[in-house]
């Protein structure tokens, strides 16, 4: 048996460095930095480089320590999860080199605390993406969801109370899921995905399965925040320190969209989840483009720049959920797509709203007056965010939305259709509310008042966030090869963009 | 029209677009800024020219950026149409960077460099849009000139502008987010492509309701077309600087929203399929009522640069009722009177820029007596009218006679009456203008005597524009020769 190990050395990289830094972090600041940004470079190059691998030698599956499994542990590294570990890997590095700034900012003496927590989190969340195993999952599931509640608690005002709320929910989102699995080995016998995905058809008890399946997709609904199941999210992100936002925001709920795709796919069938169940899958849709309505109006209603951007990132979740349950290749396509592009444009919006706390200490509407001629780099990032957001093409939000109306069009779900372009709309109106309040100063405000506040934020800040707004350009500009050569093998089997 | 792969209209687009990124680093130093601009304008114009005698000899060329979704590449694409249309904007825009400096360093306007960046930003995307050889392309550059003029609209950085900006983005993104882009992604979900294709691809695709539903979506989603009831944003933008308005909402803008309909018409839906199902009465109805109403609400403003934007709201839906006859001569009409009526437009905005740089004046009522301070600039002024309303020899002349004898062909006397009635209060609402600037006010004191001409910047561009609007009357060959090749091959 030979098969590259690299994967396990990504996953390995953040969780080991999770302990070294909590040892010489204590010893001295200076090391923080070099070990955690050496460690994500590191594992995102193994992440590319096991991308290759995948695309070049196909789809293996792999033994941690050799026991086979039922018993053991198994690890699934095909197309899908491996663009998955690149994209949290990268995402994670460049929040990173923000976080750094801030947490230092924001925590003094406590950095080594936030990035103990911070790096097993990461670790936590490439192995989500790798598990083949449905208990392991849980485990997992739970690896990140305490390290976020404690991360979340960190944060200044009242973070502890929003995190608190957020462990009730995630919990309870836990549990469901937890249940579901109980159910699924009562039925079978085993935790392994593709072992269960064998022996489920073989199986008459309609009424256990159709149980099993509702409490994994509840539960993991509640983990991503998916509407009305939100409302933990919102506080939640936030309220967590800048750093810590910024790289939770964009990667929790993707991860949680993609152990949705497959829970749906790799241990039920698509047959099974989209065709059992009469009106199941028209209906998801439904709450889907209810969904995208009611958090794009709650995301109208915020004088926060964060607590906005958190509001978007609900309705984004229910474009991908809706998107995954229009049943067809194409819409699966945008949705997979929407992951990626999600993850990068959420990430820039973020890094951005951590330079502009890091200069004015403050994300208040009525702070942001004159921010394009204060910090015309970062708001000149931000804004090729926010159109990225609306989907104004070529940025990459364009291409995924495309993809998305598409596949409600082909599917024939007018509503999933026009709740994604009031969606677009409502982006539209709350980022140029944004662009107007940085752009438009009054004359009173110029800031000679406040010197120290003038400026750019740091290099560091400013560089992940520069590149990700380039990223987004270009993987909007790159969308048609990474369909073409990642996300097409991505599909599960049957489907075609 | 054979296709030659060729880096030509990829320069030709970004030339200006990298031009930005000087102009926003010669911040401190405006005569290098200015520089760079008009060096951007004129490469720009060369390309562009460079590529005209191969268009006129049935070659054109073709330039892939990235392949984006299957069969929709984000493509480049040179054919006489684009051409035409690539050769009035660049060329009108080396005239309005002249003018430009002109006008804001004699009014010492702030913010003059995010104002030349946003320009050059705004010509690339307009050139874009020429050269689209696909609807995802055209949608791509025609969003980016919405988000490119919307610093200009809000130049001012005042409430006021702040207002316009809203109403501006409200109708511009609303609707081609809101609109074109789900038609788009019908049209796509029915033929599998979105190429321009003579004659269409629509055909024989969908059912009649459906294909109507998405030709109002389409005329309705590109507001910049300015078709009512998607008007309101233009007499809002007018708050921009003038050179703005001139180049802008006189050519660039809303001719982009006129050439978008032109290529939904000759290159999606085709004007066969069109005809088989009657759907041009639809067009030239939505247009004729444009034009009408439009002649009339100019006539009741007093506001100099509203009357004329009033005015292009009005012109612009006879381009649209050209295509929409669907007849040789009549589409011929419409298309022509694209260059025609920028020549002229431009000219008359430039006039009213000019004004207001002598003598700080706005309104109508309020210019009794200046023509005889200012002979130039009322001549041209004169000129542009005179052109707009289609009075030989200026070149509107031209394209109205084309459009006259399109109604003739088709048989379509009520749009005959509609043209002839709007060509009348063309007269109604421009011919005052001059009548009171050279011989009203001769009892008083009249105007003060400091009120000279506009500087030189301002006044060669105006001159340039109008004496051109003659000149197309007697060669206007190498547009009617393109326009030929658009309509007929």
């Amino acid at each position: 048996m030979n098969t590259p190990n690299l994967h396990l050395y990504v996953l390995a990289a953040p969780l080991l460095t999770a302990f070294a830094v909590n040892l010489l972090g204590r010893v001295s600041r200076t090391w923080i930095g070099p070990l955690v940004l050496g460690a994500l470079t590191f594992s995102a190059g193994g992440a590319l480089m096991t991308l290759l691998h995948v695309l070049r030698e196909g789809a293996f599956r792999y033994t941690i320590g050799n026991w086979q499994p039922p018993l053991g542990i198994e690890l699934v590294v095909d197309p899908l999860s491996a663009l998955m570990l690149l994209l949290v890997s990268a995402v994670a590095l460049l929040a990173t080199s923000s976080a750094l700034k801030s947490v230092a900012h924001e925590l003094p003496g406590r950095e080594h605390l936030f990035f103990t927590l911070y790096m097993i989190l990461i670790a936590g969340l490439l192995g989500l993406v790798l598990t083949g195993d449905a208990f392991n999952l849980y485990v997992l599931l739970e690896i990140t969801a305490i390290t976020t509640y404690g991360l979340i608690a960190m944060g200044s005002g009242r973070a502890a109370l929003s995190s608190f709320n957020y462990i009730i929910m995630g919990s309870i989102g836990a549990c469901f899921y937890l249940l579901g699995v109980g159910y699924l080995y009562i039925l079978t016998g085993t935790l392994n995905m593709a072992d269960i995905a064998q022996i489920l058809p073989g199986l008459d008890a309609p009424a256990a399965i159709a149980t099993a399946f509702a409490f994994l997709m509840v539960g993991l609904w509640v983990k991503m925040g998916l509407f009305p199941l939100h409302v933990w999210l919102p506080n939640a992100y936030s309220q967590a320190p800048t750093g810590a936002g910024a790289m939770i925001a964009p990667l929790m709920t993707k991860v949680t969209i993609y152990l949705m795709i497959r829970v749906m796919f790799s241990i039920f069938s698509p047959d099974y989840t989209f065709l059992a169940h009469a009106g199941i899958q028209a209906g998801i849709v439904w709450a889907a483009s209810l969904a995208i309505m009611c958090a794009s109006g709650l995301a109208l209603a915020q004088r926060n720049l964060r607590r906005m951007l958190t509001y978007i990132l609900v309705a984004e979740v229910a474009y991908m959920v809706g998107g995954v349950w229009l049943a067809n290749g194409t819409g699966i396509t945008g949705a997979i797509l929407h992951i990626v592009n999600d993850a990068m444009m959420t990430l820039c919006l973020f890094l951005a709203a951590a330079a502009i706390i890091y200069r004015t200490g403050s994300l208040e509407f009525d702070r942001l007056n004159g921010l394009y001629r204060r910090m015309p780099v970062t708001m000149a990032a931000f804004t090729v965010g926010a159109f990225s957001m609306i989907g104004v093409p070529p940025t990459c939000g364009f291409f995924s939305k495309w993809y998305l109306i598409l596949g409600a069009v082909r599917a024939g779900h007018p509503e999933f259709v026009t709740a994604l372009l009031i969606s677009s709309l409502i982006n539209a109106v709350l980022f140029f509310r944004i662009i107007e309040l940085a752009y438009f100063q009054p004359a009173s405000d110029l800031s000679r008042s406040e010197p120290q506040q003038a400026g750019e934020a740091p290099l560091l800040m400013l560089s992940p966030l520069l590149l990700s707004a380039v990223a987004l350009v270009a993987i909007g500009l790159g969308s048609g090869p990474l369909i073409e050569n990642i996300i097409r093998l991505a599909m599960p089997p049957g489907f075609a963009p | 029209m054979i296709y030659h792969s060729s880096m030509l209209p990829l320069a030709a687009v970004c030339i200006s677009l990298l031009a930005t990124v000087p102009i926003l680093l010669s911040d401190c130093k405006p005569n290098l800024r200015e520089s760079w601009t008009l060096l951007a304008g004129i490469g720009k114009f060369l390309l562009v020219a460079s590529m005209l005698p191969a268009v006129l000899s049935g070659h054109g060329f073709v330039f892939t950026l990235a392949e984006v979704v299957p069969e929709v590449p984000i493509q480049l694409r040179v054919d006489a149409m684009g051409m035409f249309f690539a050769l009035v904007a660049s060329f009108l825009w080396i005239c309005t960077s002249l003018y430009s400096i002109g006008y804001m360093r004699t009014l010492e306007e702030h913010n003059q460099t995010r104002y030349f960046a946003s320009f050059t930003m705004a010509i690339a995307a307009t050139i874009g849009v020429a050269f689209s050889a696909n609807l995802l392309t055209l949608y791509l550059f025609y969003e980016m000139l919405s988000l490119a003029t919307y610093p200009l609209v809000t130049h001012e950085c005042n409430a006021d502008a702040r207002t316009s900006g809203r109403k501006y983005l409200t109708y511009i993104l609303g609707t081609s987010i809101g609109l074109v882009l789900p038609a788009m992604i019908i049209t796509y979900a029915l033929t599998g492509t979105l190429d321009f294709t003579a004659g269409g691809i629509l055909a024989g695709k969908a059912s009649a309701a459906t294909l109507t539903l998405l030709l109002v979506m389409f005329l309705v989603g590109f507001a910049k077309a300015a078709i009512m009831p998607m008007h309101g944003w233009l007499p809002a933008a007018m708050v921009a600087p003038t050179p703005v308005s001139s180049f802008l909402h006189g050519v660039a803008v809303v001719k982009v929203g006129v050439f978008s309909i032109v290529r939904i018409i000759l290159g999606i839906f085709g004007p066969g399929l069109l005809q088989n199902l009657d759907l041009g009465v639809i067009i030239t109805t939505l247009a004729s009522i444009t034009v009408l109403v439009a002649s009339l609400v100019a006539l009741t403003q007093d506001n100099l640069k509203r009357r004329l934007a009033y005015s292009t709201i009005g012109q612009l839906s006879y381009m649209v009722l050209g295509i929409g006859m669907l007849s040789a001569a009549g589409m011929t009409g419409g298309i022509l009177h694209i260059a025609m009526h920028a020549f002229g437009k431009i000219t008359l905005f430039f006039c009213a820029g000019a004004i207001y740089v002598a003598s700080g004046k706005k309104y109508i009522s309020e210019m009794d007596g200046l023509g005889r301070r200012m002979p130039i600039t009322y001549g041209a002024f004169l000129l542009g009218a005179l052109s707009i309303i289609g009075v030989p020899p200026l070149g509107g002349f031209i394209s109205k006679w084309n459009l006259l004898s399109g109604t003739i062909e088709s048989g379509q006397w009520i749009l005959l009456l509609v043209l002839l009635t709007s060509s009348l209060l063309n007269a109604a609402y421009f011919l005052p203008i001059v009548y009171r600037g050279v011989f009203a006010g001769t009892g008083g004191n009249g105007s003060p005597v400091e009120i000279r001409e506009a500087p030189l910047f301002c006044l060669i561009p105006l001159t340039a524009t109008a004496l051109l609007s003659v000149g197309l009357f007697f060669f206007p060959d190498v547009f009617l020769e393109l326009v030929h090749i658009a309509v007929f091959r």
